[in-house]
């Protein structure tokens, strides 16, 4: 299963920890996983089938906007993180 | 005269604490202030008996207590009368920012967000950076005496390495591009309570760069220009710079703001540029340029720098990196400023949208000149003349000159 990084804001969708496991093939897929177990957590992240504007998302440090979307395949050794759009150089 | 954070994209509350994220929305939080409580205390003459720093507009900054203060802001407007006539302009100015006190207008931004620090009680500061942050982060915590971890492209120039290490502050060289970079950091930010001047301090920090708007208000008798030409990375400081304008007229200090805003990029990293241009949402890139201090490919303030640029009637262009460097030169030769590859970035940028016409030749335009050239000399090095040397000897002097070179082309 694919270790998920969550962001503080979506801790409350994992008993506060900031690191869970969950399956699916595809990100799309993972992120549902988590919503079964934890009811609200993808109408957070997702609008009408996109990443919200202030979300990015990676898999394994690659920000998924620039490959595949949430259709980004996700493999059993994968890392997802889940963070804000925060950034000023 | 703070009353709290508000959340920018859903208009959620919060009080003022280290956060820079709304938990409902993810949106970006902002400071908001008491506009009718600063009204009855501020005047232009109060402001004007103020420090000759960024801290003469204190009452519209979100510090209450002591300061850090290097002595940034409050830098030179200069009447760039050489640079107008080499393009054709009526009225130039110049807002000469690369000569605070770690040679970038980062030092407005991060003299904030320590002072914050210290009122939030953390005892480390940190950053990611693409340089210029990462300077002015370090001297700063220097000064306040706080612990201190930046975190820099490991590929960045040389200059900005040493003029960091020289504060003495944790340095991390992450072997990536800066959105990486900034990636990580979130990440760490999450794990540690320290206070990371961009992330959950970034509400606090991004206000500095408001006074980069009133300052150049009163350097211009307390009028805004035409226009105004930006170099964009997160697109912070140029929403700021017209929020900074905006807010004059809320306090009644100036009475309107007809001020058309214009985004500069390098071509490779050009994200905000090209939303704009093609009326879209703003998609990340992989940035291609020499340009680094500019060099975000996924722009958090990328949207509200669009919607800034829209609402001012304003534009945006980008320049390639034959044309930053050309910028640089341009600059250095008409006004006798050496500015680093954001300022190449403005100028290159300036010159073509005053060559297409997008640009009138009547307009009050004022160009934001960010960083200082000591600290990108690098990129500068293959597109010089070279040394020419010659014995302590008049004769080979004068045969020198004789070649029908004379020393002014020699200089070129
Ligand atoms: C010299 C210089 N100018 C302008 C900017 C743009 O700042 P912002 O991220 O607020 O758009 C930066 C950012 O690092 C910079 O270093
Ligand atoms: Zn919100």
């Amino acid at each position: 299963m694919a270790i998920v990084r969550l962001a503080t804001p979506l801790r409350k969708y994992s008993q506060g920890k900031p690191e869970i496991t969950a399956p699916g093939k595809t990100l799309k897929e993972v992120i549902m996983n988590i919503d079964s177990a934890s009811p609200g957590f993808a109408e957070k992240i997702l609008e009408n089938d996109e990443i919200k504007r202030f979300v990015n998302i990676y898999v394994n440090n690659e920000d998924v906007r620039l490959g595949d979307g949430l259709n980004t395949k996700v493999g059993e050794k994968d890392t997802i993180s889940i963070l804000p759009a925060v950034s000023g150089g | 005269m703070i009353v709290g954070l508000k959340c920018r994209n859903c208009g959620k509350r919060y009080p003022e604490e280290p956060v820079s994220i709304c938990e409902d929305c993810f949106g970006p939080l902002e400071v908001e202030y008491d506009y009718e409580k600063i009204k009855e205390s501020l005047s232009i003459e109060k402001i004007e008996k103020g420090p000759n720093t960024l801290w003469r507009y204190k009452d519209l900054l979100p510090v209450k207590s002591k300061v850090v203060d290097l002595k940034a802001g409050f830098t030179p407007l200069h009447k760039a009368d050489n640079l107008a006539e080499e393009l054709g302009l009526k009225e130039l100015y110049i807002k000469n920012d690369s000569v605070n006190p770690t040679f970038s207008f980062k030092d407005r931004v991060v003299s904030v967000a320590v002072s914050k620090a210290l009122e939030f009680g953390f005892d480390t500061v940190g950053c990611a950076s693409t340089g210029n942050l990462a300077n002015s982060v370090a001297a700063h915590a220097a000064k306040a005496k706080l612990k201190c971890y930046i975190f820099i492209p490991a590929d960045l120039n040389l200059g900005k390495i040493i003029q960091t290490l020289v504060y003495g502050p944790n340095l991390i060289g992450v072997k990536g591009n800066y959105d990486e970079v900034n990636r990580l950091c979130t990440e760490i930010a999450g794990y540690y309570d320290w206070g990371f001047v961009n992330i959950n301090l970034r509400p606090y920090y991004a206000e500095g760069s408001k006074t980069l708007g009133y300052e150049v208000a009163e350097q211009l008798g307390w009028t805004t220009p035409d226009r105004i030409v930006v170099p964009v990375a997160s697109g912070s400081l140029l929403t700021k710079i017209w929020k900074g304008f905006n807010e004059l007229v809320e306090v009644d200090i100036i009475d309107e703001v007809k001020t058309r805003v214009t985004a500069a990029q390098a071509q490779g990293c050009s994200p905000v540029v090209t939303a704009f241009l093609t009326n879209s949402e703003v998609k990340p890139v992989r940035p291609n340029t020499i340009e680094k201090s500019l060099a975000i490919g996924n722009p958090a303030d990328g949207y509200y720098a669009v919607k800034v640029l829209k609402e001012s009637m304003g534009t945006a262009g980008a320049a390639s990196d034959e044309e930053i460097i050309d910028g640089i030169k341009l600059l250095a030769k008409t006004e006798g400023i050496f500015t680093e590859t954001a300022g190449g970035v403005v100028v290159g940028t300036l010159k073509k949208l005053v060559e297409n016409g997008e640009i009138d030749k009547d307009e009050r335009v004022v160009i934001y000149i960010t960083g200082n050239g000591l600290k990108t000399q690098d990129v500068l090095a293959d597109y010089l003349p070279s040394l020419i040397k010659i014995n302590p000897d008049l004769n080979e002097f004068n045969e020198l000159l004789k070649k029908k070179t004379t020393v002014k082309e020699v200089a070129i």
